[in-house]
């Protein structure tokens, strides 16, 4: 084993130029691919962000006893769907279009009568907030016998949800094909290394070593690289990431587990890249 | 040790490199292998160390039959030749004693041990004072020392020597020629190519002569001839 990793290092130390363009190479390549993560990233923050605002709201009969509400509230939270439920009386209703709507205040002073119903306002739990639950949420809310109206803004639900559908689409195609370029780059990087070193493979063999000996150091150095491709990748993404955050928009950076999924994509392409290109010589015998 | 049996080798697009070759040579033997460029005297050889999987008959080499060897036991047979080529086949980037370390190394043998069986075979081979030298800095006669120093570290039952003089003005050549005798006369067979005719007039060795892929001549089996008859 100890001869397999002085191998590996002994290659970056005999073919140096070789191997920073190498390591330069799987960087930027893995850079692109996560400059499109930084992106699909943001955008689905972004997508949460929105899709926080998705709210039911049900309107109750005038005279319903708040007892019934109260119970009913408890209920209503003990949905599996719903993540809070909120009672609004017909006065905390009217105080709030007071501070809100600041255009009919004068209207709203005048009025001897509170117009505005009460309400039960439902927030959903994040993996429920799309077309077909807040539906089916709106559907039992209905079925309350002191509730008048349900409420929710359903086409624009509905948008939300298309939104969706589209940037995990494109994030998919996109993501896969910046990935399929990845893997054909850094392939290509790691077979320059290996048809470097072809004719030390051959004497290799030559004096009696198995081809798991050959193989080893190779994977080795394919899986190092890789890695510190993926390392550097990582580190420009973060530097983007902190141009676009100082000049442009707020954003986000990867969690510590997309960064570490980088780099171990970064190794294991190295790594299966340099298997198939050694396979590739041992195999003519 | 070495027995072609009715040997036949077919290349893909090369036509038959040989036909129905048949020799035995036996343990501690030196055979000089002759015949023009393209006789078919490296295929020989690669079929020895199975560079080359044999078309039709039996190739068997110390206790291994080729067609039956597995693709695993190939560094196995490898580990008992060593093999010498023309064009030395050294690592540019290791020095001579690293080279010749190299052997071993990737045979698995005892760190400890790779030393002293280094300087061992450097000293044998007359090089002991160059140890440290990269190949470009050595000439082509110290250059196939080296090699031939890899190829004995492993203490090869025979050593294959492609053409090692090709490569080698004459002092060179009688150095390399005479270390390959020395090897031989401590017990070690050797199976060298050559067309250099007057090597071969040189020793009193037996001599197998291919021409356009079949063996002509083996002085062995068939009566000595007139030298001056051969190519």
């Amino acid at each position: 084993m100890n001869l397999v990793i002085r191998e590996a290092l002994l290659a970056f130390r005999r073919a140096p130029l070789l191997s920073a363009l190498s390591v330069t190479t799987i960087a930027f390549s893995l850079f692109v691919v996560g400059l499109f993560g930084l992106v699909a990233v943001n955008l689905q923050q972004a997508l949460r962000d929105v899709a926080e605002r998705v709210e039911i709201v049900a309107y109750l009969l005038p005279g319903a006893p708040i007892e019934t509400i109260t119970l009913a509230e408890k209920d209503i939270e003990a949905f599996p769907e719903v993540q809070a439920a909120a009672y609004v009386s017909e006065d905390e209703a009217l105080q709030r279009a007071r501070t809100e709507l600041v255009e009919f205040r004068d209207v709203l002073q005048e009025l001897e009568r509170n117009p505005l119903p009460a309400s039960i306002e439902v927030k959903l739990k994040p993996h429920f907030r799309d077309v077909e639950h807040v539906n089916e949420v709106a559907e039992r809310l209905r079925g309350f016998g002191f509730v008048d109206d349900v409420r929710f803004g359903r086409d624009w639900v509905e948008k939300l949800d298309r939104l969706r559908q589209i940037a995990a689409a494109v994030g998919l195609v996109v993501g896969a094909a910046f990935a399929a370029v990845a893997i054909i780059i850094i392939g290509t990087t790691i077979r320059m290394a290996v048809l470097q070193r072809s004719r030390e493979i051959a004497i290799m063999r030559l004096v009696g070593a198995t081809n798991g000996f050959v193989r080893r150091p190779f994977l080795l150095q394919g899986a190092l690289k890789g890695m510190l491709g993926g390392l550097a990748a990582v580190a420009l993404s973060y530097g983007a990431y902190a141009l676009i955050n100082r000049w442009l928009i707020h954003a986000e950076f990867f969690s510590q587990e997309q960064a570490v999924a980088i780099v171990g994509f970064g190794m294991l392409i190295g790594f299966f890249g340099s298997a198939a290109s050694v396979g590739r010589h041992l195999r003519r015998v | 040790m070495i027995k072609f049996t009715n040997v036949f080798k077919a290349f893909p697009k090369g036509g038959l490199a040989l036909k129905d070759v048949s020799f035995h040579i036996a343990k501690g033997e030196f055979v000089f292998l002759t015949g023009h460029s393209g006789a078919g005297k490296s295929t020989v050889l690669k079929l020895v160390y199975a560079e080359e999987p044999v078309t039709s008959g039996e190739v068997r080499v110390s206790g291994f039959t080729l067609a039956e060897a597995r693709r695993k036991d190939i560094p196995m047979l490898r580990r008992r030749l060593g093999i010498v080529f023309q064009d030395f086949r050294l690592l540019e980037d290791r020095t001579a004693e690293e080279n010749v370390a190299f052997a071993l190394e990737v045979t698995g043998a005892r760190r400890a041990s790779i030393p002293a069986r280094v300087m061992r075979v450097l000293t044998q081979v007359g090089l002991a004072a160059k140890a440290h030298a990269y190949p470009r800095e050595l000439s082509g006669g110290e250059q196939q020392r080296v090699a031939i120093a890899r190829a004995l570290v492993n203490e090869p039952t025979v050593l294959l020597a492609d053409e090692p003089t090709g490569n080698l003005d004459e002092r060179a050549t009688r150095g390399v020629f005479q270390l390959l005798r020395d090897i031989n006369a401590s017990g070690t067979a050797v199976v060298m190519a050559t067309h250099d005719l007057d090597l071969v007039r040189q020793a009193p060795y037996r001599v197998i002569e291919l021409q356009e892929g079949a063996l002509v001549y083996d002085s062995a089996v068939d009566e000595p001839r007139d030298q001056a008859a051969s190519p």
